[in-house]
Parts: structure tokens; C-alpha cells; sequence
């Protein structure tokens, strides 16, 4: 397997080695000099789940399109494996809240389609039994050449999953990637996506605006203040991993959760 | 239950009942509306409200589709009308094609465009185009040239219209995919922005269809030449209604042809059910 093979060459390579990093990184849009972010400063460990959290206008989107290299930070250096970001890279992979496969491709040639606009038609060939790999591991296979139409939410959503690992990123983001889907989904998606993100030792970085979803997941969830955006408190999850959607019921998640709600709503009216 | 009586089951149970038209079979419906219309039409020649010269009567128009038909089966002047008016209408179609395409793509993709160059394009196209029929004679002489341009022209701006709309379709997420996706303008027009804006643009080529027909019958009129145009024409002035009435019929069947021939194109090309990209509702 693919995947295991990237797992055990990446264990070889040093513990608690950083993979992103930002620095002192604030946006001020200038057209009407609303400064969306200030002095944010994190820095993401290889295989680490980070989320941040905050109230809607708190800054989430920027500081994501920002990270994935979509727009320019004001201030303040972000950085990739010690290079700096200067624009889309393929070393890291994005999904979103809609899945977004288009109808004319099959399930597999949405989930090349990252490679076919990087290096060409022939390489994503190339690259089809990574896809089909992928597809399995998120559960999808032999649905390769299913038309998206027939897909299901969950189902679409997976072969997003995909669509962002193919090019093998090193850093993934995800904005609110399973909000658009029922409860009960998304639960069960959250869980695979722990799965998913152990497999491949994922460095995973996740906007949302659920508590619980974010101390599910994380290792470390950053609460943001908004006005401008900036870091509140950053919040260990010592919960053990594999993390089971039992723990929600747990005093220590629940404490946890309170943590962040009751620094959040103290964000919200300072 | 099982003890209850079947009338009673029939109070309770609130059955669908299909509407009388519905149980219909749809090619029955469309002849009936065929039938009346023919009926009422033989019963305004029957009733001497209208002089015979004026409108025809049903069988006097069904017998002059009949010449005219074999006239254009066994290969008489007809047919070379008849080729030239489809020459005509596929030319000026292909033109308007191209130059559509090309014009909404600028209009659409670059925001030069959209500010600099759509407003003339609205400006020339609220003009009666009808009215440039003389001028293209003038500029291209009186054969199959001018009429090409008319009906090209008539064409072109509807396509323009779909074309530039198609662009716009795709939503906020698929742009921002193909960011992330660190693709190109040119990657981003093909591969996302015309896929998804198909639809959008067979809704402009189906238009320019049927514009197609009106300029190139439009130039036939006023510019001479041998086609369906011109042949209407001819008969008209020697008040030979019914061979007015057969030669529009057919030309419908012409416009029909080339207005069918788009919506397959558009059957084959947008496969999918939904003109809309998957996991984007919400």
C-alpha cells in the first residue's frame, strides 16, 4: 500500500519536525482598511490535527486563504517546509464545504483532476492507480467510473477527500469540510477522516464552527478573537487517540468544550 | 382491515387520480390540436368570409406541398432554391457560431470586455438588424454572400448572450478549487468555465437557430438570388397563395431540422442530469 509505505518513510523522519509555519501574519484589506487578522503565529507539526475556532467574521477564511496561498498576508511570513508561500503550491491539498466534482468526469477523473491541471493529461493517466488506491482508502472503491451525479453527499465528499490527497500534500486544509452534510454524516465523516488523516499521516489544519467537531479531531484547537482576528487561547486535547465519538459523552470532553465555549462567548463581547 | 367493506375503504383512502388530458397519449394531443386548427381553417374558406386568393384552402395548400415536394425529389429548380437557402442558413449558422463563440468568450473572460466592448454590442443589437439587409447587398452583391451575413448576423448576438452567461455560471467554490488547483487562465476557461456554462450556451445557439432562418429568408427577399426567399417572393407577387403557404411549411421544416440538430448536440455534449456541479447545493 501506497499509503502505508508514505507512513513508515515519514516515522523514519524526525519526530515533531515542522511543517508549517506562520509568523506574525496579519491582513488589513485595504479598500476599507478592515484589518481582518493580526499577529497570528502558529506553527503545525508533521501528522498533527489542528482546528481553529471562532464566531463567523472572526477571520477563519482569511487566515486559511491565506495559508493555502490564495490571497497575500499584510504582514508577517508564512512558511512551508522553511520555504515561503507565494501562491497555490502542491504540497498543499484544500477542500471546502461543498464538494465541488464536476458532472462530466468520472468520480476517478474528478480526484486526477489536481494532477491533469499540474503536469498534463498523461500524467493523471499515470497516476490512475493512485487514484483508484485513494478511492478505496476513503471507501469509494469501485466507483471510479461513477458519474458524481450518483453520488451521495458523504459519497461526494470522500471523493473530495481524494481529490485533495492525490498530489500527496504535505499540509491539508480543510474549511468546514462536512458542514453542508446531516449530523449523522458528518459524524461518521469526522471519524473517517481521523482515519484517513492517521493512514496517510496527514497534517491537517481544519476551520469550523463546532465545538465538539474541533475537539474530536485536534490535537490543538486555536480559539480566535475576532476584530481584528488574533489568537485567544490555544487549547490542548489530551484526549487519547484513536479518538471514538463515545468521548463526546466523556466529563473530560465535556470540560473541554466548556473551556472553549466560555472563551469564545468572552471574545465575542470584550 | 379485513373486515372492512370495500366502499368504505374507498371513503378513507384518498386515491391520485391522473387529470382526463394526462391519460392522453402525447402524440394524440399534438394531431388533435392539427385537426382543429385544419378544421377551423376549412371552415373560414367554406364560409366565403375570405376570398380564395387571400387564404387557400387546406387541400388546395396540401396539394401544392405535394408539387412542390416532387418537384424537389425528382431534382427540378427547386431543389437548387432548396440547397441554396440550407447553404445559406449553414453557413451564416457556422459563422455565427464562431464569431459568437469568440465574442462571448472575450466578454465574458476579461472584464475589458465585459465594460468596453458589451455596451456596443447591446447598442448593435437593440438596432432593427432586419434593416442592415440592403447594405450587406450593397457591400457583398446579390449572391449567397449577403444573405449569409444577414443571417449571421442576426445570429451572432444571442450566442454572444449565452456565451458570456455560460462564463459567469460556475459558482464561487469551483473557481476557488482551480485556484488551489494553481490552474492556468486558459486550464480554468476549458476544463471548468465552458463545460460548465454548456447549457447556458445552447440556450444562445438555439436562439441563433431560429434567427438563422429569419435573416437568411430576410436577405432571399430583398436581395434576389434563387432561393425558398426568393421563390416566396416570386409567388406572392403572382398572388399564388397556396404556394406561399407550401414553401413556408417547408421552410419551418428546414428551421426545425437545424433547431433539432442543436438540441441532439446539446443531448451528447451535456451528458449529465444536472446543470449544476455535484455537492455544490446549499
Amino acid at each position: 500500500m501506497m499509503a502505508t509505505a508514505r507512513v513508515s518513510q515519514l516515522r523514519a523522519s524526525t519526530g515533531g519536525e515542522t511543517v508549517y509555519e506562520l509568523t506574525g501574519v496579519g491582513k488589513t484589506y485595504a479598500r476599507n482598511r478592515v484589518r481582518a487578522l493580526e499577529g497570528i503565529s502558529l506553527s503545525l507539526e508533521r501528522g498533527s490535527f489542528s482546528s481553529v475556532i471562532g464566531s463567523s467574521g472572526c477571520g477563519k477564511s482569511t487566515l486559511l486563504k491565506i495559508m493555502a496561498g490564495l490571497i497575500p498576508p499584510s504582514q508577517g511570513r508564512v512558511t512551508i517546509n522553511n520555504q515561503p508561500v507565494r501562491g497555490p503550491r502542491r504540497d498543499i491539498g484544500m477542500m471546502f464545504q461543498h464538494a465541488t466534482l464536476f458532472p462530466w468526469r468520472t468520480t476517478i477523473e474528478n480526484v486526477l483532476l489536481p494532477i491533469e491541471i499540474r503536469d498534463g493529461k498523461a500524467a493523471a493517466k499515470a497516476a490512475w492507480g493512485r487514484g483508484e488506491k485513494l478511492l478505496d482508502l476513503v471507501g469509494l472503491g469501485g466507483f471510479e467510473s461513477v458519474y458524481p451525479d450518483e453520488l451521495s453527499g458523504g459519497m461526494a465528499q470522500r471523493a473530495a477527500i481524494c481529490r485533495m490527497l492525490v498530489t500527496q500534500p504535505d499540509m491539508i486544509l480543510l474549511d468546514e469540510p462536512f458542514s453542508a452534510l446531516d449530523e449523522i454524516s458528518r459524524d461518521f465523516m469526522n471519524m473517517e477522516l481521523q482515519r484517513i488523516c492517521t493512514e496517510t499521516n496527514a497534517t491537517a489544519f481544519l476551520v469550523t464552527h463546532s465545538i465538539a467537531e474541533a475537539v474530536i479531531l485536534s490535537d490543538r484547537v486555536y480559539v480566535l478573537a475576532p476584530r481584528p482576528g488574533r489568537i485567544a487561547e490555544v487549547v490542548e486535547i489530551d484526549l487519547p487517540r484513536p479518538r471514538t465519538l463515545d468521548m463526546i459523552t466523556t466529563p473530560k470532553f465535556g470540560a473541554l468544550v466548556e473551556r472553549i465555549r466560555t472563551r469564545l462567548d468572552k471574545g465575542d463581547f470584550e | 382491515m379485513t373486515d372492512t367493506a370495500p366502499d368504505q375503504l374507498d371513503d378513507t383512502v384518498w386515491v391520485e387520480k391522473a387529470s382526463l388530458i394526462d391519460s392522453i397519449p402525447r402524440p394524440v394531443q399534438i394531431a388533435s390540436v392539427a385537426v382543429v386548427f385544419i378544421t377551423v381553417w376549412q371552415l373560414i374558406t367554406l364560409s366565403d368570409l375570405v376570398p380564395p386568393i387571400i387564404l387557400p384552402t387546406p387541400l388546395e395548400t396540401w396539394n401544392d406541398m405535394m408539387f412542390v415536394g416532387a418537384n424537389v425529389l425528382s431534382g427540378g429548380y427547386m431543389l437548387d432554391s432548396l440547397w441554396t437557402t440550407v447553404k445559406t442558413v449553414l453557413y451564416g449558422y457556422a459563422l455565427a457560431i464562431a464569431i459568437g463563440l469568440t465574442l462571448g468568450i472575450i466578454v465574458g473572460e476579461t472584464a475589458f470586455g465585459e465594460r468596453a466592448i458589451m455596451p456596443y454590442l447591446v447598442a448593435i443589437d437593440t438596432m432593427p438588424k432586419v434593416a442592415f439587409a440592403p447594405l450587406f447587398v450593397a457591400w457583398l452583391g446579390f449572391d449567397i454572400d449577403s444573405k449569409v451575413a444577414l443571417a449571421a448576423f442576426i445570429a451572432t448576438f444571442p450566442i454572444v448572450v449565452g456565451t458570456a452567461a455560460g462564463l459567469h455560471a460556475p459558482d464561487a467554490n469551483a473557481r476557488m478549487l482551480f485556484k488551489t488547483m494553481g490552474a492556468s487562465r486558459w486550464q480554468t476557461l476549458y476544463k471548468m468555465k465552458l463545460p460548465t456554462g454548456l447549457p447556458q450556451i445552447f440556450t444562445g445557439l438555439k436562439i441563433g437557430s431560429v434567427g438563422v432562418m429569419a435573416g437568411a429568408i430576410t436577405g432571399e427577399f430583398l436581395g434576389g438570388g434563387n432561393g425558398f426567399g426568393e421563390l416566396i417572393r416570386v409567388a406572392a407577387s403572382q398572388l399564388n397563395t397556396p404556394r406561399v403557404f407550401s414553401l413556408i411549411l417547408y421552410l419551418s421544416l428546414v428551421g426545425l431540422a437545424l433547431f433539432a440538430a442543436t438540441s441532439y448536440a446539446q443531448r451528447v455534449l451535456v451528458f449529465w442530469h444536472k446543470d449544476r456541479v455535484i455537492g455544490a447545493e446549499g
